[in-house]
């Protein structure tokens, strides 16, 4: 038999077959689904209720309010509302309230190991990829009919691997990384089929970062993107609580032989720093390119830029140093969890003393649904993932896309830097 | 009334590449009813549409139609303006999905020729046929037959509906 690439060994799994080849439809068995406030009780319990259906096995549902908090008008303090009313009918226990994002309140507390079959109803939910887990975004339609069946059908892709050879430079980042291949592939690089990060850079990379990796996945475009789990993931599950006995290595990875659509390489020490123009992440370009533009917001949140690691690297290029006047930088740590972290070990001191300003533990901007949008004809360099035309504020606002290292360099400079420069 | 022209069901509206799902369901409206969404769809590219949409109107996009995030209000502001179907050379894998768990018939056209907008239209599902007056109907790729049977339900929920009352799905609960 010709060898099977990670995805197609998670999918066999959850299928309950000993392999599965490209192109066929599966139906897999659901090992955990995940909701938010936004696309989750909100729209799923009327479905529910119209089919006299009731939560398929609870334990394996976690749901997390991030979208809509903290409320700040009557309409979102009833959207988490229904969550916190929901989890108590279903019977759901895994419920965070305000701790954080989804994404990574998630793996934080110990949920995901690698080998697992997971949904959620966030096109972030890739990110889970990043434990070797096989896990997507879905709609609340298709979240209901895994909440009254247990199961959901997917169409085994093909892979795409991603070779990044050698190691990043000194201020440059997984979202770098990301910024640069949704610029070469575009947006719908990836063709809905499963990309694999591999090689040595992507090995050196901290969990954190490769979670950034898999994140941005969504705007590659593909399905999931995973990373075949290493002695770093077991690491950092056990650290998080995870029973050694859960967290499988060996049998999630790719074999050798195993066919894939394509096999791209980089150098990953040849990367310079990235910064994607409005209105697209797929339109980026090295940092020096910039130098003249000025901005009025450096934006460090969501689940793609503001986790711990994001926040140290920030805080690298911070320390010591002022945000220019006249520029404001935003910080909304991924979760409650990293941000007690980041006080202390004092990360977040650094920030603060730098003259950040501290946002909510929640998706903030980034969603663009509450009150923190950006105004009409601000520039904004921002660590998150999407800069689509008036997704974060007014549709004049100019967004562009940075790692936290360049999100931190252009707040110091008042325009968009080179972190570089100044980690130099 | 000929065979012909019980083809069309409306009119051709027709959009770029990377159509988003911003666009379609604006954020700053999300936290409403499906209704006031539907009132701001694709107003920050073509303010007319929403106001101007017809039931039976076609959407023909450019590529990567409805990327982004994963609201199906996306999809949902289309049916409630009364789309008969979105027609791309490619669609987000995500909003596909979306798209006939709604039922939203997509049809993928990778040769998609230029439309006029306006243009009398038509698409027949389950030929995966897309007719625009005054050519040769359009052959676009074929849907997966689980997605045909489930849009001829309506989408995912009447589907499960109906599965439950054929007996052919237990729920945890009894059917009331």
């Amino acid at each position: 038999m010709m060898g099977q690439t990670l995805a197609q060994k998670l999918l066999a799994r959850a299928a309950g077959r000993t392999s599965v080849v490209p192109g066929e439809i599966v139906t897999c068995r659901v090992d955990l689904a995940m909701m938010h406030d936004s696309g989750g009780p909100r729209r799923v319990k009327p479905m529910l209720e119209k089919l006299g259906a009731k939560v398929w096995d609870p334990a394996r549902v976690v749901v997390v309010t991030d979208h809509y908090v903290p409320a700040h008008d009557a309409d979102s303090r009833r959207i988490v509302q229904i969550a916190r009313d929901w989890v108590n009918e279903a019977g759901v226990t895994r419920f965070h309230d305000m701790e954080g994002i989804c994404h990574v309140v998630v793996p934080q507390k110990g949920y995901l190991q690698p080998g697992m079959f997971a949904v959620g109803g966030d096109s972030h939910s890739c990110t889970g990829g990043a434990f070797g887990a096989y896990m997507f975004g879905v709609g609340a339609t298709e979240m209901l009919g895994v909440l009254v069946t247990g199961e959901i059908w997917v169409r085994v892709p093909q892979t795409i691997r991603m070779q990044w050879h050698g190691r990043l430079g000194a201020g440059v980042s997984a979202k770098d990384m990301m910024l640069r291949m949704c610029t070469q592939f575009g947006m719908d690089g990836g063709q809905y089929q499963a990309v694999e990060y591999a090689g040595e850079a992507v090995a050196a990379l901290p969990m954190q970062e490769r979670m950034t990796l898999s994140n941005m996945t969504a705007e590659l475009g593909a399905q999931v993107g995973l990373v075949a789990p290493d002695a770093t993931t077991r690491d950092w599950l056990l650290a998080a609580g995870v029973a050694p006995e859960r967290i499988d290595i060996e049998p999630w990875q790719s074999d050798a032989d195993a066919a894939c659509l394509a096999v791209h390489d980089f150098d990953a020490s040849a990367l310079a720093p990235q910064v994607s123009r409005p209105h697209t992440p797929a339109d980026a370009d090295d940092v020096d390119v910039f130098g003249q533009v000025g901005i009025d917001v450096a934006y460090i949140g969501a689940c793609t830029g503001a986790k711990l690691d994001d926040l140290r690297m920030a805080a690298e290029v911070l320390r010591g140093r002022r945000v220019a006047r006249g520029t404001r930088l935003l910080v909304a740590p991924a979760s409650a969890a990293d941000q007690q972290r980041a006080a202390q070990e004092g990360t977040l001191a650094v920030l603060t003393d730098a003259g950040a300003e501290l946002l909510p533990n929640a998706c903030g901007a980034c969603a663009g649904y509450g009150e923190h949008r950006f105004g009409e004809d601000s520039v904004v360099i921002s660590a998150t993932a999407r800069n689509f035309k008036g997704r974060m504020g007014a549709a004049s606002s100019q967004v562009y896309l940075g790692s936290p290292y360049t999100v931190a360099a252009s707040a110091i400079a008042g325009r968009i830097a080179d972190p570089r420069e100044v980690l130099a | 009334m000929s065979a012909q022209a019980n083809r069309f069901t409306g009119r051709a509206w027709v959009f770029g590449d990377d159509i988003n799902t911003d666009l379609l369901a604006p954020g700053a409206y999300m936290k409403f009813g499906i209704d006031e969404i539907a009132r701001h769809c694709m107003e920050a590219v073509d303010a007319s549409f929403a106001a101007n949409v017809r039931p039976g109107d076609v959407v023909f996009g450019g590529r990567n139609f409805g990327a982004g995030s994963s609201r199906e209000q996306a999809v949902e502001v289309l049916r409630h303006l009364g789309v008969a179907a979105v027609v791309a050379p490619s669609f987000a894998g995500l909003f596909y999905r979306n798209g006939f768990n709604l039922g939203l018939p997509l049809l993928t056209c990778p040769a998609l020729p230029a439309v006029a907008p306006g243009a009398e239209v038509g698409c027949d599902i389950d030929t995966a046929q897309v007719f625009i007056a005054g050519g040769a109907p359009l052959q676009c790729e074929p849907i997966f037959p689980h997605l045909v049977a489930m849009i001829r339900d309506g989408g995912l929920v009447p589907h499960l509906a109906r599965k439950i009352a054929a007996g052919q799905l237990t729920v945890n609960e009894e059917v009331q």
